[in-house]
């Protein structure tokens, strides 16, 4: 009774991880991980694409919740995908090491027993001799690479075992490669931060725009550097008129401080900077206008470089400028960088060529409240002006104000004055570093490696066989597809019979 | 970077040999479908005869290939002396390349094993991609991002069009596979080889595909640490290279499974055939990602 019981208890587990690892269920797991993936390709994902899924959730709040629910946006990090391959490598470990010890096993082993009945092996020829042919066929089959054995009138050979040994490493390599994945992805970190010509980063968390560590990751593990953008410079391509303002390098000319030594680089596109414990990669570019505001006593209530971002490939640019301690009223800039402006018929700008050519600056400016004390954060990108009016601009009760480089203009009602006292480059950049990279390129190649050796390297056997009455039997036997074998068996029969 | 002078008039003639190359295929794929009429409609007396020897329009196709080709190859040269650089840097250079190297595959393949039955699938296929290239995709001649300013350019971008050459020949199998194992006009199949031969040709190409499609994938993901700082990222081209992998991993996978040879196998190699172009059309126009460099 209760041993039946017990084997009915365990019956189900058996039957599931039976299951689980056979070659059929493996392959299905395979189409289904095929399949679980594509949607991450048609929904913006968080990871890749944080700002599409922040338009899909203005554009389709109801659908996007739903997707969301469903970890549509996180695919690659959802339950089900992380299911599925969890499964995947499970059974794969299931099908993997029992077939080791199996391969082990055959390592040490010798070559098969001689088949009685060679005639019904795929490829067999006949010859003559005698038993002198065995120890011809030993030695030929030796220098050709086959482990061989010497039986009672036969010999038998076999080779390829690195077959079997590529194919058990490639899905090892697999499990490789999934644990750098983790362990790399955990301990890594990547951040944003801009930086304008003349600009130092350095490296502490409180010098990045943003910043994503991974689950692993320890302040401690910043290195002290720091990093001068000393200039950037855009090359455009001016030899062919096709393609006149298209821009064919990007130069971040920086000095670092590398605690050791301080070194003079260049930053590039595809060209990162290698520093302590991090790579500094280029990832954007823009102007960064020169400004001051004086407010209505004559203060000046800003001065610097203000990052405008980049809205077209002509390089228009949109920036903000707050000051908040300007009297009589806040003042808060949205302005327009036009690197070389042209005036539409309707009377409104537009850059024709990205480089700075007749740099034009034209601001909206507002006064009243600019929200900074409620305490919410704010987007320096962005001037809330629910609580503002609009003095000059578009619109507005006095026209836009419009400067070019060194120039001035006061502010209507007497609020103050700006001025425009020249023009900066900025560059994004992200310093990244992921110490699993490494790990996950070496059992990559060692799965490409194996991989390859597996498909590659038949696995053979041969045998010879020495009948009564001078009647020589030759046979071989490949594992799997295998066109060469009949040309392969006739030049080993050939070169043994050449020895006779 | 130095400063590329584009030579505009070569790559106009470039396009003179690359549209010249379609009239040949097209007159190959007329004699290649006329050779296979001919061996549907013929009594015994080719068997008995001379099975073996190429007739007359068969023979006749194999030059128009060759001159395709040969054509073919030289208005690819011709793009990449103009551009200045690798011709394959946007889908019209991409397509160009790629029927160039499907063409030298399978003339190649074809000094070593008997695939002549798949003349009008590699004739036909060629003469698509060069014409969907010269309608749909073409660009004049252009220099190029500094993203793409790599020598990862050279050797990610041209192991994944010759995975794609080698897994275009075996769809091709797969498909006369699965038409001959359908049973239909059984008087031309049975002038094919048979189906185990198909079957294991059809694997070896797919094998070698396999091989160069990871490696395209590891050198992609070199090229993605170097230039958007990580070595992957599930960008939509990432993600759909992931699943091409996968599924041929399905297909070497069903090969050495019990029940699923034959015709599934043939029917997973044509799905993940039928990925990689929807890969690199669909994908490359209509799905948002790091990789547009399609330059439409």
């Amino acid at each position: 009774m209760a041993s039946s019981f017990l084997s009915k208890l365990s019956f189900w587990p058996r039957w599931f991880w039976r299951q689980l690892t056979s070659m059929r269920n493996a392959l299905l797991l395979l189409l289904l991980l095929a399949i679980a993936a594509v949607p991450g390709s048609v929904y913006p994902q968080r990871s890749a694409d944080p700002n599409g899924v922040a338009v899909f959730y203005d554009n389709e709040p109801e659908l996007a919740a739903v997707l969301d629910s469903l970890q549509l946006f996180d695919v690659y990090t959802s339950v089900w995908f992380s299911a599925i391959y969890i499964l995947l490598f499970v059974s794969l470990a299931g099908c993997v090491l029992p077939r080791t010890k199996i391969h082990y096993v055959a390592l040490l082993a010798k070559p098969v027993q001689t088949p009685a009945n060679l005639k019904r092996m795929p490829e067999y020829v006949t010859g003559t001799g005698n038993e002198t042919v065995l120890d011809k066929a030993l030695a030929v089959l030796k220098k050709r690479g086959f482990r061989v054995q010497k039986q009672e009138g036969s010999v038998s050979a076999e080779k390829g075992y690195a077959k079997e040994t590529g194919n058990l490493l490639f899905h090892y390599a697999l499990v490789g490669v999934l644990i750098a994945v983790g362990a790399g992805g955990g301990l890594s970190f990547s951040g944003q931060r801009v930086l304008v010509e003349g600009d130092t980063f350095v490296n502490n968390l409180a010098s990045y725009d943003s910043f994503s560590p991974g689950a692993l990751f320890d302040e401690s593990q910043l290195e002290p550097f720091s990093l001068t953008l000393d200039e950037f410079d855009v090359v455009y391509d001016l030899a062919n008129r096709a393609n006149i303002g298209q821009p064919i390098d990007f130069i971040a000319s920086i000095t670092a401080d590398l605690g050791d030594e301080i070194v003079t680089d260049e930053i590039r596109v595809n060209q990162p900077l290698a520093a302590t414990g991090a790579n500094v990669f280029l990832t954007g570019n823009g102007f960064a206008p020169v400004i001051t505001v004086f407010d209505g006593e004559g203060n000046i209530t800003f001065a610097g470089p203000v990052v405008f971002l980049p809205q077209d490939n002509n390089m228009t640019s949109l920036g903000v400028i707050k000051a908040p301690d300007a009297i009589p009223e806040q003042l808060g800039i949205i302005a327009f960088f036009y690197p070389t402006a042209e005036k539409l018929v309707s009377g409104a700008y537009t850059s024709i060529y990205p480089d700075p050519i007749s740099p034009l600056l034209t601001m909206n400016v507002y006064t009243g409240d600019l929200g900074l004390d409620s305490g919410v954060p704010r987007n320096v990108y962005a001037l809330d002006t629910t609580n503002m009016e609009l003095i000059a601009g578009r619109d507005g009760k006095a026209p836009a104000i419009e400067l070019e480089v060194g120039q001035s203009a006061e502010l209507p009602g007497n609020m103050g004055s700006v001025r425009f006292d020249g023009l900066l480059r900025f560059a994004s950049l992200d310093i990244a570093y992921n110490p699993g990279g490494i790990w996950v390129l070496v059992f990559a190649l060692l799965a490409l490696g194996s991989m390859s050796v597996s498909l590659m390297v038949p696995r053979r056997r041969v045998w010879v066989k020495v009948l009564e009455g001078g009647k020589i039997e030759y046979a071989a036997l490949s594992r799997r597809d295998d066109p060469d074998l009949p040309n392969v068996l006739q030049d080993i029969v050939t070169e043994i019979e050449k020895e006779s | 970077m130095t400063q590329v002078v584009l030579n505009e008039s070569l790559s106009q003639f470039s396009l003179l040999f690359v549209s010249s190359a379609m009239a040949f295929l097209a007159l190959a794929l007329v004699l290649f479908s006329f050779q296979l009429v001919k061996l549907s409609t013929a009594g015994d007396e080719i068997v008995a005869g001379k099975a073996d020897r190429l007739s007359t329009s068969e023979r006749a196709g194999f030059v128009m290939l060759w001159v395709a080709t040969l054509v073919l190859g030289a208005g690819v040269v011709m793009r990449g002396i103009a551009a200045g650089r690798v011709p394959w840097a946007n889908m019209y250079e991409f397509s160009i390349s790629g029927a160039f190297l499907i063409l030298l595959i399978y003339l190649t393949a074809l000094k070593i094993r008997d695939l002549r039955f798949i003349a009008t699938f590699i004739s036909g296929f060629a003469l698509v991609i060069i014409f969907a290239a010269v309608s749909l995709f073409y660009v004049e001649v252009q220099t190029v991002m500094p993203a793409l300013q790599s020598y990862w350019l050279v050797i990610h971008v041209v192991v994944a069009i010759m995975a794609t050459g080698f897994f275009s020949v075996a769809a091709g199998l797969h498909i006369f596979y699965l038409l001959k194992a359908s049973g239909k006009a059984k008087a031309l199949f049975d002038r094919f080889p048979t189906l185990v031969q198909m079957e294991r040709v059809a694997y070896r190409f797919n094998v070698v595909g396999f091989v160069l499609w990871s490696f395209t994938l590891i050198a992609g993901a070199i090229w993605a640490e170097r230039a958007w700082h990580r070595y992957w990222g599930w960008d939509t081209k990432e993600v759909w290279t992931f699943i091409i992998w996968v599924l041929y991993a399905g297909y070497l996978h069903a090969m050495a499974t019990r029940g699923w040879t034959g015709k599934r196998a043939a029917w997973l190699g044509l799905v993940a055939f039928l990925s990689v172009i929807f890969n690199f059309t669909i994908v490359n126009l209509f799905f948002k990602g790091l990789h547009v460099y399609s330059g439409l």
